[in-house]
């Protein structure tokens, strides 16, 4: 499976680490709906470090879209906020 | 949803935007690979305008610390010449321009992280675009296979999430220029007026006063300090105040003996005694604190 970390590149992550980013996913998740800053830093550095440990940089020669996209390492959570909100603006 | 395929919709939304769909896959290729060099230089010209505005921080630093040498030497002068309301003056100039320094100290950090991060994946996007020119030959001529198909799909959305991933980078680095920008004006004009009074960047009225008081001491202990390089203007009556040495102090005093004119002078600390003892050398006062933006200091 692939996963983007934004600012950085792609990474082939075996699908069997699935269970484990959804978990960190979802706490991602629930950090930026309490507006917890402190539970998304810690979530988005857990996340960032299961991706880069588990998963395998791709070449630039591969060129795939990707499945699963992680925020930037500096990313605060406004920034994922506003990102994540300009979804129906893109959509529409 | 979780927050990583949202955010997977949302680039690769704004990547499609970007790209042009076009019936014959062929053209798609092409055109997408037009827009790639399209987008290559304008990330290119993004770089450069992130290190232009890196060392513009860089000057207005160096023009900073001019100012605060001059300033340090005009205190010198005034004290020199009896004049402690003006060297306090001179004094609390440099201490504003210590705080202004320390702002453009963590602006240059941040654009300098910036800087090499832009740098790093422009690399990588010239090596993908690179790719898809050599890819885009061999997907063209088996075109009409459907997996080719679906390859040149998936190479078009790839490389368009990468440019779009950069292109978003080099957005929030130009935000951040031109945050910075407004400061960097502020920084221009009173490089060139010399004024520094108002701008200890402070919003919290308390840490305001804290800051100030915190100043001010430290303005005592260089004020007592210089006080103590100077010669006694006057008959100093601090002779036998002083236990041992008095007796064969050379007119000059640079030493690091006693402050020899009081008898309440704060010690000051001895990290910073590394001042430069340069003599006073009487300027004439009318210019003392035209602060012109004529740096003739150490």
């Amino acid at each position: 499976m692939i996963v983007r970390i934004l600012e950085d590149g792609q990474y082939d992550v075996p699908a069997s680490e699935r269970a484990a980013l959804d978990e960190l996913d979802a706490k991602l998740s629930g950090a930026i709906e309490a507006s917890d800053e402190a539970g998304f830093s810690a979530a988005l550095a857990a996340l960032l470090a299961k991706v880069r440990a588990s998963g395998t940089k791709i070449d630039a020669a591969t060129l795939v879209p990707s499945e699963l996209t992680v925020p930037h390492e500096s990313a605060s959570l406004e920034d994922v906020a506003t990102l994540l909100s300009s979804e129906e603006i893109v959509e529409a | 949803m979780g927050v990583m395929k949202r955010l997977t919709g949302v680039l690769q939304a704004k990547a499609n935007k970007v790209m042009d769909r076009v019936e014959d896959p062929r053209e798609t290729l092409d055109l997408s690979y037009e827009k790639q060099l399209e987008q290559l230089q304008q990330v290119r010209r993004g770089v450069a305008d992130v290190a232009t505005a890196r060392k513009r921080i860089e000057l207005q630093a160096q023009g900073l610390q001019q100012n605060a040498g001059k300033l340090q030497d005009q205190a010198r002068q005034a004290l020199a010449q009896n004049r402690e309301d003006l060297a306090r003056e001179a004094l609390s100039r440099r201490a504003a321009l210590s705080t202004q320094l320390e702002q453009l100290r963590v602006q240059h950090e941040q654009l300098v992280q910036q800087e090499q991060r832009l740098v790093t994946t422009t690399q990588q996007l010239q090596s993908r675009v690179e790719a898809f020119r050599t890819q885009k030959e061999t997907l063209k001529a088996s075109y009409t296979a459907a997996q080719a198909q679906t390859r040149i799909g998936e190479a078009v959305s790839g490389i368009s999430e990468s440019m779009t991933d950069t292109g978003m980078a080099m957005q929030r680095a130009q935000d951040k220029i031109a945050q910075m920008q407004a400061r960097a004006g502020a920084v221009d004009e009173l490089l060139a007026s010399g004024t520094l009074t108002d701008l200890t960047g402070s919003s919290d009225p308390l840490q305001a006063e804290l800051d100030k008081t915190s100043q001010t001491s430290q303005i005592e202990l260089e004020l007592a300090q210089m006080k103590g390089e100077l010669a006694p203007p006057a008959p100093a009556p601090a002779e036998a105040l002083a236990p041992g040495s008095a007796a064969s102090l050379p007119d000059g005093a640079e030493a690091d003996a006693e402050p020899a004119d009081g008898e309440t002078v704060e010690e000051a600390p001895p990290a910073s005694q590394t001042a430069a003892g340069g003599s006073p050398d009487g300027a004439a006062g009318s210019d003392l604190f035209s602060l012109g933006s004529e740096g003739g200091n150490s």
